[in-house]
């Protein structure tokens, strides 16, 4: 047997339940073995002394822009910052030009990843046609296309009805609805949280309740219709007790945070800084407080980066023009180390939170080193500092809140499906 | 057997016996239909109004006939040209047909319960064509007429019915029907269409059309109306023949001789190809044959069984 042997790392793999210095061995993409001191014949042999060996990492609240919107991003760049940032998996919003309503939009996304791109790409179908919130979108051939959830993502669904009937409908396929959860007549015309900074700033604010109020309605239609609904980026106090409840009457609802809410507050936009502007919006510290605990837990399932690329020229405007987002591929890794360094969760969770659990929530077989499954890994330094230089992203924006940090953390290798995609 | 029933308002009144006690005598009704004069004096002087307040060709025809074939008087007033129109209730619109002495009123209505309302306020038999989406008995009879007619024994079959559920109430009578002959009943459509406790009706909800057709007996597929598509319940008929539109690859998931029905109208290339429409299986006719008997069966039982020829 040849293949590749990765030997003397940490194997972390929480789908298993292993957290142990073992060898592994690769072939033909898959994990072949995992064990002590494995013997193999002209293995080519990987040194992982003072890594972590884990899953790919899996990153489900992704904008790729492509088709439509490549100047920001497109699949191939976009999944470059995948791999550099150890992320072996990605699912991408429907948002594109045209939008991921239809078959040939869908087959062209994931043919496209497999001919040129770094990661494996799963899309998102959009819940209604066109993002239009009127009609639903053709769910069972999408899913069938290769779909694994679907989102009007950057928009609510406002229709309770058809919110209802879009849970009702994606069940009967067995596919998750994923809901950005905004109650846009409380928006308005908010730019930024609601609060003391926003007052301070003279900036038109948005509610929590926006949110809140739009997570209450979503989770009782779940519980209602019985169909399985993933709350995207919670950024509240609120929305996260009211998930945290969910769960324990039983509602099938999952949820996901992002790095830059369990990392920075409604302080980082002082200064009017354009790469602080996103939605939902930074938070006060109670709210990232709260999500914090909610990622310790385990009210939180996943931790997903909303990477958003923007063109600069779409960031350098007064903050009110801006448009919301920032890229976050990158940064996944380090800021959720951070959480460990900080003692609010521990190593195992944190590697959880980026592999088996969000491959549980889009129903995909990733996530895991159990033998036989597909060989998408990730060999991390969880000591290697570097410093946040945005010309140095892989991503084709450089819009990042997190410029000039010292970041802690990082893919030295990045592993799809047996091949090197990454290293550094 | 003794007939205990004035009215024929919904298969939830008849227990096992009553209902094959009317398939039976529905049975003995056929040949007439075969005749070359199609006529009995069964019904002579007996005045028979169909009532119907939606359109329907089918069943109003159906029941027309049954009537005419037992010699009864009929008339038709359609919810169109009825009082209705001019703001007049049901009741007074019944009362006033009633005070012209009819002996049964054939009633298809919009509303739900519609015709055991006018059941209890009215001295003359009321027979259900169809209220709202909550029963048509007569329909469920001919399709059990029918499976009997091609299976011999009801008691046993695998009757899959695809389709939407909510809005059917044709679904609900042979729901009812079939499980007190004793069928297993399975039930399909996408979640939109199907409303909670359909369990509690006797049957069982699968969750794919593969699931529902596997080894089946009967397969029932239900019209899906078109101007459901595009709004919030299915994205487009395209998609719902795709995942529960019957066609002849699918249907070989079913028993070789398994038999299909519609009690249509249908919509060929959505909930049925026409391959299988016009395919060897299929009994759509048989069923619309079958309605004239089993309405002939019902007019007669309501009307109080053998009416004395001259008095």
């Amino acid at each position: 047997m040849s293949g590749i042997l990765i030997k003397n790392g940490r194997v972390i793999d929480p789908a298993n339940n292993i957290d142990a210095n073992l060898d592994l061995h690769i072939v033909e993409g898959k994990i072949a073995q995992v064990g002590q001191n494995l013997v193999t014949e002209n293995a080519e042999t990987v040194d992982a002394d003072g890594l972590l060996v884990t899953p790919g990492l899996i990153d489900i609240h992704v904008h790729l822009r492509d088709p439509g919107l490549e100047y920001k991003e497109d699949i191939v760049s976009g999944t470059q910052a995948a791999a550099a940032g150890g992320v072996t998996s990605l699912a991408c919003m429907p948002n594109t030009q045209p939008i991921i309503d239809n078959l040939a939009i869908c087959r062209y996304i994931i043919s496209k990843a497999q001919e040129q791109g770094f990661a494996n790409v799963f899309p998102i179908g959009s819940i209604t046609k066109g993002l239009q919130g009127e009609t639903l979108s053709e769910m069972g051939e999408l899913k069938e296309g290769g779909c694994v959830g679907f989102s009007d993502d950057g928009l609510p669904v406002v229709s309770s009805e058809l919110m209802r009937r879009g849970l009702e409908y994606a069940d009967t396929f067995d596919a998750p609805i994923i809901s950005h959860a905004e109650d846009l007549s409380l928006v308005g015309s908010g730019v930024m949280n609601e609060g003391p900074v926003a007052t301070e700033l003279g900036l038109k604010g948005i509610p929590w309740v926006a949110e809140d109020a739009m997570t209450a309605r979503d989770i009782m239609l779940a519980e209602f219709t019985g169909g399985r609904l993933h709350m995207a980026h919670v950024s509240t106090r609120g929305s996260v007790e009211l998930v945290r409840q969910a769960k324990a009457r039983g509602v099938r609802v999952t949820c996901e945070a992002t790095p830059h809410h369990f990392t920075l507050t409604d302080e980082a936009v002082h200064g009017y800084n354009t790469n602080a502007k996103m939605n939902p919006p930074l938070r006060s510290v109670a709210d990232r407080d709260a999500v914090r605990a909610g990622l310790a837990d385990g009210t939180i399932d996943a931790i997903a980066t909303d990477h958003a690329p923007h063109h600069i020229d779409e960031k350098n405007v007064e903050f009110a023009m801006a448009l919301n987002g920032i890229v976050g591929l990158e940064t996944l890794l380090p800021l959720t180390l951070k959480l460990v360094e900080e003692a609010v969760i521990d190593l195992t969770q944190a590697i959880a939170l980026m592999t088996c659990q969000p491959a549980r929530i889009i129903g995909i077989e990733r996530g895991t080193l159990g033998v036989g499954s597909v060989a998408d890994i990730a060999l991390i330094d969880p000591n290697l500092t570097w410093k946040l230089t945005p010309e140095k992203l892989h991503s084709k924006s450089k819009n990042t809140p997190f410029e000039g940090w010292n970041m802690k953390g990082a893919a030295m290798k990045t592993f799809l499906t047996g091949k090197v995609v990454y290293s550094r | 057997m003794n007939f205990p029933h004035r009215h024929v308002l919904g298969i939830k009144q008849f227990n096992a016996e009553e209902l094959n006690f009317i398939l039976d005598t529905a049975e003995s009704f056929k040949e007439i239909n075969t005749r070359k004069i199609k006529k009995v004096p069964t019904l002579r002087g007996r005045t028979i109004i169909n009532l119907f307040f939606e359109a329907s060709t089918r069943t109003r025809t159906s029941f027309e006939i049954a009537g005419k074939r037992l010699s009864a008087d009929t008339v038709n007033i359609s919810g169109s040209s009825s009082s209705v129109v001019k703001g007049e209730t049901l009741e007074d619109t019944a009362r006033n047909i009633e005070a012209m002495h009819p002996d049964i009123i054939v009633m298809r209505h919009g509303a739900s319960g519609a015709s055991d309302y006018l059941a209890t306020r009215l001295d003359c038999a009321v027979v259900n064509a169809g209220d709202g989406t909550h029963e048509h008995p007569s329909q469920a009879l001919l399709d059990a007429l029918t499976i009997r007619q091609h299976k011999g024994e009801i008691a046993g079959l695998k009757v899959a019915i695809i389709g939407d559920i909510t809005h059917s109430r044709v679904v609900r009578s042979n729901i009812d029907c079939l499980n007190k002959l004793g069928a297993d009943v399975r039930i399909c459509g996408p979640k939109t269409m199907l409303p909670p406790g359909l369990e509690r009706l006797g049957c069982r909800l699968v969750s794919n059309l593969a699931e529902a057709l596997t080894d089946a007996d009967v397969v029932m597929m239900l019209r899906i109306q078109r101007e459901r598509q595009g709004k919030t319940l299915i994205p487009s008929l395209r998609e719902y023949s795709r995942y529960f539109g019957l066609n002849e690859n699918n249907l070989k998931l079913a028993k070789p001789d398994a038999i299909v029905m519609h009690p249509g109208p249908m919509n060929r290339g959505v909930e049925i190809s026409t391959a299988v429409a016009d395919g060897s299986q299929n009994v759509i006719l048989d069923q619309v044959e079958n309605g004239v008997a089993v309405r002939m069966a019902l007019l007669y039982l309501a009307a109080g069984g053998e009416t004395q020829s001259e008095d």
